[in-house]
C-alpha cells in the first residue's frame, strides 16, 4: 500500500483516539455473517431486476428504494456507516421522493399501457451481455490484483475521519476540500438549471 | 442456559454504555421491546390527551363517557378500529395499498433505536446517530406519497403530491438548523465534534450550557426554525395539508379504513414523539436535568430526584379531585369507583417512585441507585417531550392552516435563508471563541 | 461459509450495472431510464467503498459521497428537463424525443 494515499488521521492512530470525544471501547466482534452480505446482495440484485422490468413506475420506484437500502446495508457491512447514512438521507429520502413526485405528475395512465421496451432492445440486451462478460473475466483474470484481505477500519470514528479528508484538519486544507467546493457549485448549476426548466415564466 | 442468560443480564448492569455498543444482545432486545411498547402506550394517552386539550380548548367536555373523563375511550377506539371491516378499493394497486401504511410504520419506529434516554438508556449509539434518525424519519414521507398514490383516487392522489413537496422543502431548512447544533459540539478542546445522539447531550454537558442558549440568539434561532419544520414534517397542523380534511377530505388516507388507518395514526404519533426527541437532545439537554453544572452535589441529586415522584403524586391528586367533584348520583358510582382506583394506582406509582429516590440517594453501585439515576434520566427526557407533545396539540388547537403557495413561500423564501444565515454564523462565531 | 472478500463486493456491483444497462438501452420511460443510472451509479459506488476497505484508507468513500452529490444534481436536472418535455410534447418516451426544435 502507498503510504502516500493514507490520510493523516488514519496514520496516527493515538491521535485519532485522542481526537475522538466519546472514544469507546471496542465493542464486541460485528454479527456480520456472510448470510449478511448473501441476503442484502440477493435483495439488491432482484429489486435492480424488477427496477427495470415494471411495467408501472412507481413500482420500479419502490423497487429501487429496496435495492438502495440494501446497499446502504452492503455499506454498513464494509465499515462505512456514514456513506450508509448518506445513501438513505439523500437518495431514499431526497431523491426517490423527487422521482415519486414527477412520476405523479406526468401522467402514468397511459404510457403503462403502451409499448415498454424500445425497438432495438435485442441489440441492447446484447451490449449488455457483452458487457457483463467483460467484467466477469476482467474479475476472473485480476482476481491476484484485488487482496483477499478486508482491512477492519475504525468503525466508530468514520465520520470524523471523512470529515478530516474533506475538511482538513485544524489550521490546514483537507486533500479533498477543493473538489468539496466545486461540488458545492455543481449542486448551484444544477438548482439554477433545474429551476429555469421547470418554471413557466421567469 | 438459565445461568448464562442469567449472567448476560447481569453483566450488562452498572455498564456506561448503551446495549448495542457493548455488545449485550439481551439488553438490546429488552430495550427494543421497552421502547416498543412504551410508544404503543404513550399513542393511547396522547390519543386521550389530544382529545380532552382540544375539547377544553374550546370550551367543550370531549370524550366523557367511556370510563370516568373518557380515560377507556382510546381503548375503546382501538377495539373499534380493529373489529371494523379493513376496505381496499377495487382499482386500488393493492400490494402498494397493502404495504403504505407499514412503510410509514417502520419509518417511524426504526428511528427509536437511537433515542438518547439516558447515558446507557438507548438501543444503541451510532456514530452517524443523527444522520440516520433524519434520514429513517423522512422514509416516512414514502409510506404517505405510497400511500396516495396507492388508492387510485383524487383527493389521496393531491395529498401524496403536497405531502412530498412539503417534505422536501422543510427538510432543508431542518438540516440546516441541526447542522448548526451539530457545529456547536465541536466547540471543545479537540476540536472534533459527534453525530452521535449521546455524544451531542455529553457535548452540552461539557460546555456548560444547552445549545438553545449558546451564542444568543443563534442557538434559539436555529431551535424555533427546526421547531416549525419539524410540524411540518410530521404533516400537523397548521402544515397539515397533505391530510386537510376540510379541503381533501382525509387527504392521503381519504380510503384507509380499520386497521390500516389506524397503523397511520400510530406511525404519526410515533413520528411527533421522534421529531421531539430529537430537538430535545440537539437543544433542550437531553436526559439533563435544568442547571445540571450549578446546581449539582448529593443534596441537588435528591431534589431533583424527587421530581418523579411528585409528577405522579401530582397526577394522583388531580384524579382524587375528580373524584370527589363527580356529581352524586347513582349513575356516576361506577365512574366514581374507577376514578378512584385510577387515583389509588397513580399514587402508588409515585410511592413507588419517592421509595426509589430515597433508596437510592447515595450514588454508589447499588442497584436502587442505579435505578434512581436511570428514572431520573428517563423522566427529565420525557418531560422535555411531553412539553413538545403539549404545542403540537396547543397550535392544533389555535392557528388556521396554510395555503399551498403560502407554505412553499415559507419554506424557501423565509426558513431557508434564515437557517443559511444561521448557519454561517455559527461558524464564524465558533472560529472566533475557539 | 467462504469469508466475503472484495470480490464478493465486485460481483454484485457489476450484476447491478449491467442492470442499469440493461434499462438504459432498452426501456422507453424517461423516468425509468434515470432510475437505472441510479442504479449504475449505485454500483460504481459500492465498487468504491469496497475497494476502500480493501486498501483500508477512507478515497474510496469520500469519493462516493462526491458521486451522491453528482446524482442529486443529476437527478434534479434530469427531471427538470423530463417536466419541461412533458409539458411540451405531452409524453415521456425517450424514442419519441426525435426532434430538435418544435
Amino acid at each position: 500500500m502507498n503510504p502516500a494515499l493514507v490520510i493523516p488521521a488514519l496514520a496516527h492512530p493515538s491521535r485519532m483516539a485522542a481526537a475522538f470525544i466519546d472514544s469507546a471501547p471496542n465493542p464486541a466482534a460485528p454479527i456480520a455473517t456472510p448470510w449478511f452480505f448473501y441476503g442484502l446482495a440477493a435483495a439488491a440484485v432482484i429489486s435492480g431486476l424488477l427496477v427495470i422490468t415494471r411495467r408501472n413506475a412507481v413500482h420500479s420506484a419502490l423497487s429501487l428504494i429496496v435495492t438502495l437500502l440494501s446497499v446502504a446495508g452492503l455499506y454498513l457491512m464494509l465499515y462505512a456507516p456514514f456513506v450508509a447514512g448518506v445513501q438513505i438521507i439523500v437518495y431514499a429520502g431526497g431523491i426517490m421522493v423527487l422521482f415519486l413526485f414527477v412520476i405523479m405528475l406526468v401522467n402514468i395512465e397511459r404510457v403503462s399501457k403502451e409499448r415498454q421496451f424500445n425497438r432495438i432492445w435485442p441489440v441492447g440486451l446484447l451490449a449488455s451481455c457483452a458487457l457483463l462478460a467483460l467484467f466477469m473475466s476482467a474479475i476472473q483474470k485480476g482476481k491476484s490484483l484485488f487482496l483477499d484481505r478486508m482491512v477492519q477500519l475504525p468503525e466508530g470514528t468514520n465520520t470524523q475521519q471523512i470529515a478530516a479528508a474533506l475538511y482538513g484538519e485544524t489550521g490546514k486544507m483537507g486533500q479533498y476540500t477543493f473538489a468539496f467546493e466545486i461540488a458545492s457549485l455543481l449542486l448551484l448549476v444544477a438548482i439554477l438549471g433545474a429551476v429555469i426548466m421547470t418554471k413557466k415564466k421567469i | 442456559m438459565l445461568t448464562s442468560t442469567i449472567n448476560a443480564f447481569t453483566s450488562y448492569l452498572g455498564s456506561p454504555l448503551p446495549p448495542g455498543n457493548a455488545g449485550n444482545q439481551l439488553w438490546a432486545l429488552i430495550y427494543v421491546l421497552i421502547i416498543f411498547a412504551g410508544v404503543a402506550v404513550v399513542v393511547l394517552c396522547m390519543n386521550w390527551i389530544e382529545r380532552k386539550a382540544l375539547a377544553h380548548f374550546q370550551i367543550r367536555l370531549g370524550p366523557m363517557r367511556v370510563g370516568p373523563h373518557g380515560l377507556l375511550q382510546p381503548i375503546a377506539d382501538a377495539l373499534k378500529l380493529m373489529l371494523k371491516e379493513d376496505i381496499i378499493p377495487d382499482e386500488a394497486d393493492k400490494l402498494v395499498f397493502w404495504v403504505a401504511p407499514l412503510i410509514g410504520l417502520v419509518a417511524a419506529f426504526t428511528v427509536y433505536t437511537v433515542i438518547p434516554f439516558g447515558p446507557s438508556q438507548a438501543v444503541s449509539d451510532m456514530n452517524i446517530g443523527i444522520l440516520f434518525m433524519l434520514g429513517v424519519s423522512s422514509l416516512g414521507v414514502l409510506g404517505i406519497v405510497t400511500a396516495g398514490w396507492a388508492s387510485n383516487s383524487h383527493y389521496p392522489l393531491i395529498g401524496a403530491l403536497r405531502s412530498s413537496a412539503q417534505m422536501v422543502s422543510y427538510e432543508v431548512a431542518m438540516g440546516l438548523a441541526v447542522v448548526s447544533a451539530i457545529l456547536m459540539t465541536s466547540l471543545n478542546r479537540t476540536g472534533t465534534g459527534t453525530l452521535s445522539m449521546i455524544g451531542i447531550v455529553q457535548a452540552q454537558q461539557q460546555q456548560g450550557i444547552w445549545f438553545l442558549f449558546k451564542f444568543f440568539p443563534l442557538g434559539l434561532i436555529a431551535f424555533v426554525i427546526f421547531a416549525i419544520a419539524m410540524v411540518a414534517e410530521t404533516n400537523r397542523s397548521p402544515f397539515d395539508l397533505a391530510e386537510a380534511e376540510s379541503e381533501l377530505t382525509a387527504g392521503f388516507h381519504t380510503e384507509y379504513s380499520g386497521l390500516r388507518w389506524s397503523l397511520f395514526m400510530l406511525a404519526e404519533y410515533a413520528a411527533m414523539i421522534a421529531v421531539s426527541a430529537i430537538a430535545v437532545t440537539l437543544w433542550l439537554g437531553g436526559w439533563l436535568h435544568p442547571f445540571p453544572n450549578a446546581l449539582n452535589g448529593p443534596a441537588w441529586e435528591f431534589i431533583f430526584s424527587l421530581f418523579p415522584g411528585l409528577t405522579f403524586g401530582a397526577l394522583a391528586l388531580f384524579a382524587v379531585i375528580g373524584t370527589v367533584r363527580m356529581p352524586s348520583h347513582s349513575f356516576f358510582r361506577i365512574q366514581r369507583a374507577g376514578l378512584a382506583v385510577f387515583a389509588l394506582l397513580l399514587a402508588f406509582i409515585a410511592l413507588l417512585l419517592f421509595v426509589i429516590a430515597i433508596l437510592g440517594r447515595n450514588p454508589d453501585a447499588s442497584i436502587a441507585a442505579r435505578f434512581r439515576e436511570g428514572i431520573d434520566y428517563v423522566y427529565w427526557f420525557m418531560l422535555k417531550v411531553a412539553i413538545f407533545m403539549y404545542l403540537f396539540i396547543w397550535y392544533r388547537a389555535t392557528w388556521p392552516r396554510y395555503r399551498f403557495d403560502q407554505l412553499m413561500k415559507v419554506g424557501w423564501k423565509v426558513m431557508l435563508p434564515i437557517s443559511l444565515g444561521v448557519l454561517i454564523l455559527t461558524a464564524i462565531v465558533g472560529v472566533f471563541v475557539s | 461459509m467462504v469469508p466475503i472478500t472484495t470480490l464478493h463486493y465486485l460481483v454484485v456491483a457489476a450484476a447491478l450495472f449491467v442492470l442499469g444497462v440493461v434499462g438504459v438501452l432498452t426501456r422507453r420511460n424517461v423516468v425509468i431510464i434515470l432510475m437505472s443510472i441510479e442504479l449504475i451509479l449505485n454500483a460504481v459506488n459500492l465498487n468504491l467503498v469496497a475497494f476502500s476497505r480493501m486498501w483500508g484508507n477512507l478515497h474510496g468513500q469520500v469519493f462516493s459521497i462526491f458521486i451522491v452529490v453528482d446524482a442529486a444534481a443529476e437527478a434534479a436536472v434530469g427531471l427538470g428537463i423530463l417536466i419541461a418535455f412533458f409539458r411540451n410534447k405531452e409524453t415521456i418516451n425517450v424514442d419519441e424525443i426525435d426532434l430538435l426544435k418544435w
